[in-house]
This record gives structure tokens, C-alpha cells and sequence, in this order.
């Protein structure tokens, strides 16, 4: 439980933060460290560097503008569930926050973090699909903006490229008739999922108008479930559509078999789990209508 | 006159928890030893493999090393291999074979994570990188990741003399056994009982230091007494020259009665660099080396009558012995076969097992060890034979328990239960779980729709108090303050405030008045240790022993400073007086006092210690029932523990609040097994569970609300009275919850799964 010797360097800009990692292409960026610090002390990750973002001012606080919500890359989870604005207003990202790891860890941890890292095991990125987020990065060649669904490339990897520094989620502002809701299935508190499901959905006069659902740890990265989404499109949220959305759901996952379970069951828990989410998400939606 | 309550029956609060939750207590890794080494173990990748070479120049020119040794370097310094019992009693051992095993492997690797090399440096970081430097090379060999695979025919032997890998061979009744009782109704099942990692909270760890010419060490024991005698003869040094320190010590479950490579690699390397030494685990080493528990294949066969009356048992054991026997040998499987017959009254049993050396962890006594197996066995048994024979499984449980009058009860297998009241217990547990009431919520849901709900009931019975001996010395110092060595060392368990009760109630002063020593061979100088729910009933009575001894010594110098006969003298509350003159009293520091003054006769002062060891003429049967309510939910098969009440009987209860807090952690390691934890090798023997984030010990919000309850039946082989409490509720509750579960799934027409019940595993059963 001992890393490797390793640099560290801690920088008060971003500019300063994406040279060292060009620097030194075996450096880590380092936020809350409750992925990468695991990983080094069972010395399945040996960075030479690690490049601390915790100085740089700017990079984290939850904020409504320009019709998104713009949460700083280094914002802790615990601040999301501290938030009124995301508590009262976005529900997928106030469920996706409440069941990641555990409260000690939730301190610490990092919304970007969890994003950058790509673990297909991690609970953001499916809840960013669902939601049709997009995301900040500033490098060597300035500043660009990646729709979520063009993020994640692979498991633990992203098309971020060198230098390249994730600073800002940004999630379409809520609005009339939109709810979403993450339904996570775990063996126990702090384990990743069996399977988890985020729906986010916007509602138009009774008839679903826009809707997001995308699957977590059942894949090689987070999986947006589109024919699901397409099956509640148009719908009235009836069990019909619910129905059809689940199946759809179920036949896009593509797990494998672990100690989590079986491919089979992991598909049949996300079925179950779509079901719930999107008639969870539809009840919020119409509360917000 | 102050009047002093007796302490015994009261809530008293633990007085080692300021220390505790103040971050004041000092665990093994904790004990300040300046100037210490640090030692990290070059451990076996391969299940199974020869070690062709090693190659440690490297490693011993690495930054801050002070020393690189492999088992050409220690193990001829080494004057024996690690102790294992002989046999237990209760049974035949056929056949058994006892491989010496050393502090490092020396030809050969049987598990991932055998000790190879020993690397020291000044800091743990230079240790641990120099341990990455060493290189050995292996030959690898096949590996047999389950006894089933050991056993297969073609598999590699472990041991160049022990064909198929049979470690032992092992039979009830060998010979003389009478004819098996016949019943009309038979019964044959077949279980996997999975193999469980006992995690205590803090993993192992050892520490040494030399003091002149002899050697201290520290090390999270159950035992310090034992791991004394055991290194002092492995390292050749007369016993004199060693002491050993059980410090704070989080958590063993039985784990820690073992000994270990580190507890000899530790004072042999402060031996030999002449510096203190330290090592502690990682949570992976922990769960790769140190002993697991559980892991039996078994076929159980019961005859009964139509009524459901059992008759006969007949268990058939294979064992998964892992890699080494540790300590006690192999005495789990022969307890399952002893206590197969559980609170029931069954004319003959017969039991038979046979053990497998595997390239796993050795699998040794955890919490319960051989109880919980026995009891799940008989109480699955029994709801299926209850559904099959169309009878209530409390009513099933009621025609068959021991009734009170037959006690002491003589049972099948040989063991004399020492007393109960089997029904007492059943017919609590049905009225504070309302037992009518969800039976008929069950009705309601199996005809009108909704969660299927199950009701689970395990009546059990189980053993402790094992002797030999246990010590408790008792002192009244020369201010008269009370000082109380014992043999038992304690870690969670509360040893300091329930064995300074009793030395309080005897010797009638306050706890703060009574300072309780444990865990370190030269502050106390015999015991055995803490394991197998022996310390009440064994350590406890030797302590309420010594103290009356010395009370009733006492006596005579109060006669002397009270001048008047001893028989005239009377005590209460901590004070001696001549009977009808209670105003004229003496207390202790006034006869501690005249003990050692010039006055008191000769070997007075003596008088006041009692250091007489307690030896039990029998074990302990502790008992109870627990009823278990479950939901599951139909979609993925979850499991929701709706109601969980216990009723356990462990005669006469020291403290409630410590009794219920064994009870608490009991149920959380019955309910894992039951439902969560799963200790899983590959074929071939690699740990696929390594971490906790893998191997799913439960977290707070997955357990129940439990409710708690009480019967007392007194003990008649203890001057306590107590039985024993810190397994029973482990040994309770696993088939209670398992037979909620089955019960659940009834109207799917499934009789029996094998734990853990995982979601995937219920609900495939549904999926019919």
C-alpha cells in the first residue's frame, strides 16, 4: 500500500498545470485524488508526477448561466449535496451524487474527477449522456467545448488530448417539465454498480419531448442507450413506452460476467432499473411542469 | 455505612473506550520504537510453483537496506516448524497428516502471498520498493483452487507424501457405533458452505525490540501467551527470554489464535540486525495469509419420522484445509460432526470427514467455527423436511427439542450439553416476533399479490468454555487497590470492564479500585488466550474464584486486627467485622496494610494474592432461537431483512451492554455470510476477492434493526454460571436468515440455495 516515488508539483495557473503535463507525458493530473491514490498505493498506476489542480483558483463552484449549469471540474461531490440549486432543481445529478462511494469519500472527490477519470464503473458520465452535458477543456491550443456523448473513447480514457485540462460541466439549465433520475443497483454502500441507469427527460404538454437514458458499468465506457431513448420520445410515459425503453435499454448494455454477476443479470437489472428511473424521472418531470 | 450495589447484571460502560474513541490506544504499528526497521515480505505471485532461484543483490543494495533473507539464511537458524495440534477429541483421526511448515518457503510456493523473502530497510517506502527488486524465479506448477479440484484424480500433490492430497481423514463413532436409528421419511442434502475471510478491522501486524538479552515483541494476538511459548522454541531462546505483547488488538474472530510467519521473521530479524523491527499487513496480505474460515462441501442424510421426529444424522464432510493446518489442526470439521444434532433430541448420528490440501489460505476456527456449520446444516434440514412433511417449521423445531428434564442431555455424538430450556427460548422468540401475525401477512401476500415475505427460524445450541485451564490471578495490593491478571487476551470483547466487575462484586469495592492486566507474559504469567467464547466461562471463573479465595484469606488478619476469632468474622460491602458489631469494620487498605506490616504472621501478605487457575469439568451450551422476516424484491432478487429478533441464552449475563454488543457483531458476520460475503479462488488458486472492494463485507445501512432478548439458564460447571456469548449469534443467525429466504421463495418451488443468497442468485430461483 506504498506508491512508487513520484514528483509532485502543485501549480497556481492552468497554463503552468497543461505545460507540466506536456513536459512529461507520464504524469497524472491530480484532484481529489480517490481513484488515481488508490490505484498508486496498489501500484497499478505508477505516474512519474503528479500535477495537483487543488491551487488553481477558478475551477470550482456550481453556478446557473448562459442557460447551463456550469459546475467547476475541481467542485467536491459533498458540494453538490450541499447545493440547493442542484438539490432542488436537478434531480439525476442530486441522486447521482448521493450514491457515489461513500460520504468520506464524497469530501474529497471530485465531480471532474469522476468524469476525467472514465472508469466505465464511475456514476457521472452516464448521468452527463443523459443529460446532454458538455464539458470544458483548456491546453496548449486554448480552450474548446466536447459534447459528452464525444468524451469517453474507452475505459479510463477520453479524447482529451495532451495537455488538455477538464475545467467546466456544463448541464442544459433545468427548465419547465424537465426531471430526471439515476437509479444505481450495488452490492453495498461505496461499491460500484451491478448496473445503473440516468434518465433525464423533458416533458411537453403531457407528451415526452426530449429524453436522455444512458447505462453505467454495463460496457466499456458509459453507454448512451439511444433506441431507449427513441422508444420514449413522442410517448405519453405510458407503461407502454416504459416498457419499450427497458428493452432497449437492456439490449445496448453490453457487460460481461464478474463477482458483480452474471451479463444476463446485469442486463435484466438494468431493464429494471430503467423501468424505475424514467417513471421516477417522468413523476419529477411533471411536478416541474 | 456505604451501600454498594453489586455490578454483576449492570449495564456498566466499557472503561476502554475513552482511550478508543480518543485515538489513545496504542495497536501494534502504533508502539513507539525508535530507530526501527521496517520489514516487507516478498510474497508468492503463483498459487503453486517451485522456487528455482532467487536473486537478492539487487534488492540488498537498494537505498536504507539493512538486510535481504531468504529461507537459506533462517531457516536452519530455526530450531522447529510451526506448532499444530495433534487431534481433537471426539472422534478418530484415520488418517492426518501434519506437513512442517517454516517462517518462509523454502523449495516450493502452495499459496499466493507465501512468505520468500524478507526484506528490512530503515523507512517502509525503502522496504517496500526494495522488495520490488527482488527476483525469483519459479517453476510454476498446477494449482488446486478448491478441495474438489485438490482431490480430482491427476491433481498435483501439494506434498510429495500425501496421496490425493488427503490431509486427513476423519470419522465419528469409527468403530462400535450403534445401528443407525430408521425413520420413514429420509432426507439427503447437499451443500457448499462458501469460504469466509474473517476481517478483522485492524490487519495483523508484529513489532520487536531487544531489552538486554532478551527479546520484546508486539503482535495482534488472541493469544500472547501462546505466540510466546510457540516463538521461544521455533527461535530456539528459553521462554525466559521472551516477551510477548498483545497491545490493543482490533478484532481476530478467531484468526489471530493462530501464529504466523511475521511473529518469527519479526524477533528473528531484531535477533539478528540487533535494531527493533516492525511490519503490519496490507489489507491484501491480510486476506491472503491470514487463516480463513468456513468452506466445506457436505452431504447431510436425516431419517425421520412421519411426524417429523429426526431420528438419525449423518453428515459427510469434505473439508478445504488449505494449504497448512495452523494451530489448532483440523478440530472445524470434527465440531461440525459433534454438534451435528443441534438443540434436538436424535437417537444416533454419524458423522465423516475427509480434508483436502489446496493452494489457498489455510482454513481455520472462525467465529463459531464448526457450530455455525452444524447448525445451518440440521436447521436447513429441518424447514425442508417441514415442507416436505407439511408441518410449520416452529412446530417441527418444538417436537423435536431436548425437553428440560432430560438435561444434562447426553447427545448422540457424545457431547454431555450441560443444561437448557430449548422451548423457553423457541416460544419467546415466536411472541416477540409475532410469528402469527407474519404468517398471516405472508398468506395475504401469496393470495392478494405483493412482495413475497419470508419467515426464517433457527433454533440452535452450541459449545464453549473450552479448557484446559484459564488463569486469573487475583491481588489486593498493599494500599488496597485490586489488581487482576488474566490469561485471557481480549481484543473488542471488554475483558477490563466485565473482569474488574467480578473482582469488584467478590471483594466488595469499586471498579475504579480494580486495574485489570491482560495480553502481556510478563504482567501475567500463564494463560491460554481468547477464541472459542471461553473467556467468561473459563478466565472469568478463575478471576471470581481467586477473589473469593482471597476475600475468605482475608478474613483471618481481620480476626487478628479485629481481635476475635475468624469464624466470628463477617464481611459485606467491602468491609470485615465480628458478626453483631457492623460499627467496628476494617476494610482493605487497613488489612493490606497490616498484611505487610511487621505484625502480620509470616506469608500474610502472600495471602493476598490468589493465583489458582480455573479448570471447567465440562463445556458450556449457550442456545437460543432467532426468527428472521424478509422482503425480497421480485425484480432483482434483493434481499430486505425486515425483522430480526434474537433470543439467546448465555446463562447468567457479567454485563448486558457487553453481551449485546457480541450480539450485534455476531449477527452482522451470521448475516454476511448469509447474504454477502464470498471469499472466491480461481481453479487454480488464485484470490480473486483481495479487497475489500471485492469481497463484500456488509456496511451499517445493509443490516437490520436487530431486537434483542434474553433467556437465563444458569450454567452448572462454572461458580459464574455463564456460558459464553461472543459466537452464538454468528452460529444463529445465518440459517435463520437463509431459511427466511427459502421460505420466501416457496411458491417458486425451490427447497434450498447455497449461501451467499446473493440478488442474482434469488433471482434466478424466480426466474422459473
Amino acid at each position: 500500500m506504498i506508491p512508487p516515488s513520484f514528483d509532485y508539483h502543485a501549480p497556481d495557473n492552468l497554463e503552468e498545470a497543461s505545460r507540466l503535463l506536456l513536459a512529461n507525458p507520464e504524469a497524472k493530473l491530480l484532484a481529489g485524488g480517490h481513484s488515481l491514490i488508490p490505484m498508486m498505493r496498489f501500484r497499478l498506476a505508477e505516474p512519474a508526477a503528479l500535477v495537483d489542480l487543488r491551487k488553481i483558483p477558478g475551477l470550482s463552484g456550481i453556478r446557473e448561466e448562459g442557460g447551463s449549469l456550469c459546475i467547476g471540474a475541481m467542485t467536491r461531490e459533498s458540494e453538490l449535496e450541499k447545493s440547493d440549486l442542484v438539490q432542488s432543481r436537478y434531480p439525476l445529478l442530486a441522486d447521482t451524487t448521493r450514491v457515489i462511494a461513500d460520504p468520506v469519500v464524497r469530501n474529497l472527490a471530485t465531480v471532474g474527477g469522476n468524469v476525467a477519470h472514465a472508469d466505465p464503473g464511475n456514476d457521472h458520465p452516464a448521468a452527463m449522456l443523459a443529460y446532454r452535458a458538455s464539458f470544458v477543456a483548456c491546453g496548449p491550443s486554448g480552450e474548446r467545448t466536447i459534447a459528452a456523448s464525444d468524451f469517453f473513447t474507452g475505459p479510463f480514457s477520453t479524447c482529451l488530448e495532451a495537455g488538455e485540462i477538464l475545467t467546466e460541466i456544463r448541464i442544459p439549465a433545468s427548465g419547465a417539465g424537465s426531471g430526471g433520475a439515476y437509479q444505481k443497483f450495488e452490492r453495498k454502500v461505496g461499491d460500484y454498480a451491478v448496473a445503473a441507469v440516468a434518465v433525464q427527460l423533458q416533458l411537453d404538454g403531457g407528451q415526452v419531448a426530449g429524453a436522455g437514458v444512458a447505462l453505467t458499468n454495463v460496457g466499456l465506457t458509459a453507454i448512451q442507450a439511444g433506441a431507449a431513448e427513441a422508444a420514449l420520445v413522442g410517448s405519453d410515459g405510458g407503461d407502454a413506452a416504459l416498457d419499450a425503453a427497458a428493452e432497449a435499454a437492456a439490449a445496448a448494455a453490453d457487460p460481461g460476467d464478474d463477482h458483480r454477476g452474471s451479463a444476463d443479470y446485469k442486463r435484466a437489472v438494468v431493464r429494471v432499473l430503467t423501468h424505475r428511473a424514467a417513471a421516477s424521472a417522468l413523476a419529477r418531470a411533471r411536478e416541474a411542469s | 455505612m456505604a451501600i454498594r450495589t453489586q455490578t454483576i447484571g449492570e449495564r456498566v460502560r466499557r472503561r476502554e473506550d475513552p482511550r478508543l474513541v480518543t485515538g489513545q490506544a496504542l495497536y501494534t504499528p502504533d508502539i513507539p520504537l525508535p530507530g526501527a526497521l521496517h520489514l516487507a515480505v516478498v510474497r508468492s505471485p503463483y498459487p503453486h510453483a517451485e522456487i528455482v532461484s532467487i536473486a537478492t543483490e539487487e534488492a540488498a543494495a537498494a537505498p536504507g537496506v539493512a538486510g535481504v533473507f531468504t529461507a537459506a539464511d533462517i531457516l536452519p537458524t530455526l530450531k522447529r516448524p510451526f506448532p499444530v495440534a495433534k487431534a481433537p477429541d471426539g472422534g478418530a483421526f484415520t488418517e492426518l497428516h501434519i506437513p512442517a511448515r517454516w517462517a518462509l518457503a523454502d523449495k516450493k510456493v502452495l499459496t499466493v502471498g507465501d512468505p520468500v523473502v524478507a526484506v528490512v530497510a530503515e523507512t517502509a517506502e525503502q522496504a517496500v520498493d526494495a522488495a520490488a527488486l527482488v527476483d525469483v524465479d519459479y517453476r510454476d506448477l498446477p494449482g488446486a483452487g478448491d478441495s474438489r479440484a485438490a482431490r480430482a484424480e491427476g491433481a498435483e500433490p501439494l506434498y510429495d507424501n500425501v496421496e490425493g492430497n488427503r490431509a486427513f481423514v476423519w470419522e465419528l463413532h469409527p468403530e462400535g457405533a450403534p445401528e443407525a436409528a430408521q425413520g420413514e421419511v429420509e432426507l439427503s442434502l447437499d451443500f457448499r458452505i462458501q469460504r469466509l475471510i474473517p476481517s478483522a478491522m485492524e490487519a495483523r501486524a508484529v513489532a520487536a525490540r531487544l531489552d538486554g538479552d532478551r527479546v520484546t515483541m508486539w503482535t495482534s494476538t488472541q493469544s500472547a501467551h501462546r505466540v510466546k511459548s510457540s516463538v521461544a522454541r521455533i527461535l530456539g531462546i528459553p521462554e525466559e527470554r521472551l516477551r510477548t505483547i498483545a497491545p490493543e488488538v482490533g478484532g481476530g474472530f478467531g484468526a489471530k489464535a493462530n501464529l504466523y510467519a511475521e511473529e518469527v521473521l519479526v524477533p528473528w530479524l531484531a535477533l539478528k540486525l540487533d535494531r527493533p523491527v516492525r511490519w503490519f499487513a496490507t489489507r491484501t496480505e491480510d486476506f491472503q495469509t491470514t487463516t480463513h474460515g468456513r468452506n466445506l462441501f457436505v452431504t447431510l442424510d436425516v431419517a425421520a419420522d412421519p411426524d417429523g421426529r429426526v431420528r438419525h444424522c449423518d453428515v459427510d464432510v469434505l473439508y478445504d484445509s488449505g494449504a497448512y493446518f495452523s494451530r489448532p489442526g483440523p478440530t472445524t470439521p470434527s465440531l461440525t460432526g459433534a454438534m451435528i444434532v443441534g438443540p434436538y433430541d436424535v437417537a444416533t448420528a454419524h458423522a465423516h470427514a475427509v480434508g483436502a490440501f489446496t493452494n489457498t489460505a489455510p482454513n481455520e476456527p472462525y467465529r463459531g467455527s464448526g457450530r455455525p456449520e452444524a447448525t445451518y446444516l440440521i436447521e436447513r434440514a429441518l424447514d425442508v423436511l417441514a415442507g416436505r412433511l407439511g408441518i410449520d417449521p416452529a412446530e417441527i423445531r418444538r417436537r423435536n427439542l431436548i425437553p428440560p428434564h432430560r438435561f444434562p442431555y447426553r447427545t448422540a455424538t457424545g457431547l454431555t450439553y450441560d443444561s437448557g430450556e430449548y422451548e423457553k427460548a423457541l416460544d419467546k422468540a415466536l411472541e416477540a416476533g409475532d410469528y402469527a401475525g407474519l404468517r398471516a401477512e405472508q398468506a395475504r401476500r401469496r393470495a392478494e399479490g405483493g412482495k413475497p415475505l419470508g419467515i426464517g427460524l433457527a433454533c440452535y445450541v452450541e459449545i464453549c468454555g473450552f479448557g484446559p485451564w484459564e488463569a486469573g490471578g487475583v491481588t489486593v495490593e498493599p494500599d488496597g487497590a485490586v489488581t487482576v491478571r488474566s490469561g485471557t487476551s481480549p481484543h473488542g470483547q471488554g475483558h477490563e470492564t466485565a473482569w474488574a466487575q467480578i473482582a469488584a462484586d467478590q471483594l466488595g469495592v469499586s471498579l475504579d479500585d480494580v486495574t485489570v492486566l491482560h495480553g502481556d507474559t510478563d504482567e501475567c504469567p500463564r494463560g491460554i488466550g481468547t477464541f472459542g467464547s471461553r473467556s467468561a466461562p473459563v478466565g472469568g471463573a478463575a478471576i471470581f474464584n481467586n477473589a473469593e479465595t482471597v476475600r475468605e484469606r482475608a478474613k483471618a488478619l481481620a480476626a487478628r486486627l479485629l481481635e476475635a476469632a475468624t469464624e466470628d468474622i463477617r464481611f459485606e460491602d467491602g468491609r470485615f467485622f465480628v458478626a453483631g458489631s457492623p460499627a467496628r469494620a476494617v476494610g482493605w487498605s487497613e488489612i493490606a496494610a497490616f498484611a505487610h506490616s511487621a505484625e502480620a504472621p509470616e506469608g500474610s501478605a502472600a495471602d493476598l494474592t490468589a493465583d489458582v487457575d480455573f479448570k471447567p469439568p465440562g463445556e458450556t451450551f449457550p442456545f437460543g432461537t432467532h426468527l428472521c422476516a424478509v422482503e425480497i424484491d421480485p425484480d432483482t432478487g434483493a434481499v430486505e431483512i425486515l425483522r430480526y429478533i434474537s433470543v439467546d441464552d448465555c446463562g447468567k449475563v457479567i454485563n448486558p451492554l457487553l453481551a449485546e454488543g457480541q450480539v450485534h457483531g455476531g449477527l452482522a458476520q451470521g448475516i454476511a455470510q448469509a447474504l454477502y460475503e464470498d471469499a472466491v479462488y480461481d481453479e487454480g488458486g488464485n484470490l480473486l476477492t483481495p479487497t475489500f472492494l471485492e469481497y463484500a463485507v456488509p456496511r451499517a445501512d445493509m443490516l437490520p434493526k436487530y431486537e434483542l432478548h434474553r433467556t437465563v439458564t444458569p450454567t452448572p460447571v462454572n461458580p459464574l454460571g455463564v456460558k459464553g456469548i461472543g459466537e452464538a449469534a454468528t452460529i444463529g443467525s445465518t440459517p435463520a436468515v437463509c431459511n427466511a429466504v427459502m421460505d420466501a421463495l416457496r411458491p417458486f418451488g425451490v427447497e434450498h440455495l447455497d449461501t451467499p443468497l446473493t440478488p442474482e442468485k434469488v433471482w434466478r430461483a424466480m426466474q422459473t
